[in-house]
C-alpha cells in the first residue's frame, strides 16, 4: 500500500470533525482520541476499499461509528450505568463553550438515547445530509429523520425551549400567587 | 432506560417544532461541536500518518 498524498490530506482534513463526533459519542476526550486513532489505522489498512473521489468524511465516520458500536456493546456488559458515566465524563471536558447555557445543553444531550444523539449530531452539526447519515448508521433515511425529530423534541422539552408559550407558565404562576395573597 | 419512545402524543414529539426552537438547538449543537473542530488536527494524528507513510516506504507492512 502506498499512501497517495491527496488521500492523506483528505484523511487529515476529516480529523477535526471526526474528533468532534467521537467526543459526542463517548463523552470523553481521551477515549475519543483513541477511537479516532483506531479509526485512522483501520482506514489506512483498508484504503484500497475506498473509492477515489467518493465521500472521504462519510467513509471515515462509518468506520469510527462501527468501531465505537462494537466497543460500546462490550463496555455495556461491563458497566451497567452507561448513561450515567457518560454524563459524568462530560463534565471533565475542556471547553470554551463552558458557561451555564452550554452546560445545560451538554447534559441534556447526554441524556438522549445514543441513536438519537448520533443522528442529531451527524445531521445538525457534522453537516451530513439525511442520506449520508443513513448510510453512516446503516439504516433507512426515514429512521434518521425520525431520530433527529425525536432528539430535537426531547432536547426542547428538557431545556424548556418554547417558542410562544415561554411567558405562559409565568403568567399562570403570577395569577396563582396573586390569588393566594389576596385572601 | 426505556425512554426512547416517550411522549408520542405531544406535537413536538411528532417533529412539529417551531423554526426558532430548531434554530436555537442547532446553534448550541454546532457551537459545542465547532469548539472541538477549531482545535484542528492534534500532532499525534499528523505523526501517526507520517509514521505509517514511512513504514510503507521501508516496505515493512504490518
Amino acid at each position: 500500500m502506498n499512501l497517495d498524498p491527496s488521500v492523506r490530506d483528505a484523511v487529515l482534513a476529516a480529523v477535526p470533525s471526526l474528533r468532534a463526533f467521537a467526543i459526542s459519542l463517548c463523552g470523553n476526550v481521551d477515549r475519543a482520541d483513541d477511537l479516532v486513532q483506531e479509526t485512522l489505522l483501520r482506514a489506512l489498512a483498508n484504503i484500497e476499499s475506498f473509492e477515489p473521489g467518493s465521500n472521504m468524511p462519510a467513509w471515515l465516520f462509518t468506520i469510527l461509528r462501527n468501531l465505537f458500536r462494537s466497543e460500546y456493546r462490550k463496555r455495556r456488559r461491563e458497566v451497567e450505568d452507561a448513561d450515567g458515566t457518560y454524563a459524568q465524563s462530560l463534565k471533565s471536558q475542556p471547553e470554551q463553550t463552558g458557561h451555564v447555557e452550554f452546560q445545560e445543553f451538554r447534559s441534556a444531550l447526554a441524556k438522549l438515547p445514543p441513536d438519537q444523539r448520533e443522528a442529531l449530531i451527524l445531521v445538525g452539526a457534522s453537516g451530513f445530509s439525511y442520506e449520508e447519515a443513513a448510510e453512516i448508521c446503516g439504516c433507512a433515511v426515514g429512521t434518521i429523520k425520525s431520530r433527529v425529530n425525536r432528539a430535537r423534541a426531547r432536547l426542547a422539552d428538557m431545556l424548556s425551549i418554547e417558542s410562544v408559550e415561554d411567558i405562559g407558565p409565568d403568567v399562570a404562576t403570577r395569577a396563582i400567587l396573586a390569588d393566594s395573597t389576596s385572601r | 432506560m426505556d425512554t426512547s419512545s416517550s411522549s408520542p402524543t405531544s406535537a413536538r414529539a411528532q417533529g412539529r417544532l417551531g423554526r426558532d426552537v430548531q434554530a436555537k438547538i442547532g446553534n448550541q449543537l454546532r457551537a459545542i461541536y465547532d469548539d472541538v473542530v477549531k482545535e484542528g488536527v492534534p500532532d499525534r494524528f499528523v505523526d501517526l500518518l507520517k509514521r505509517l507513510d514511512q513504514k510503507d516506504e521501508k516496505g515493512s507492512e504490518s
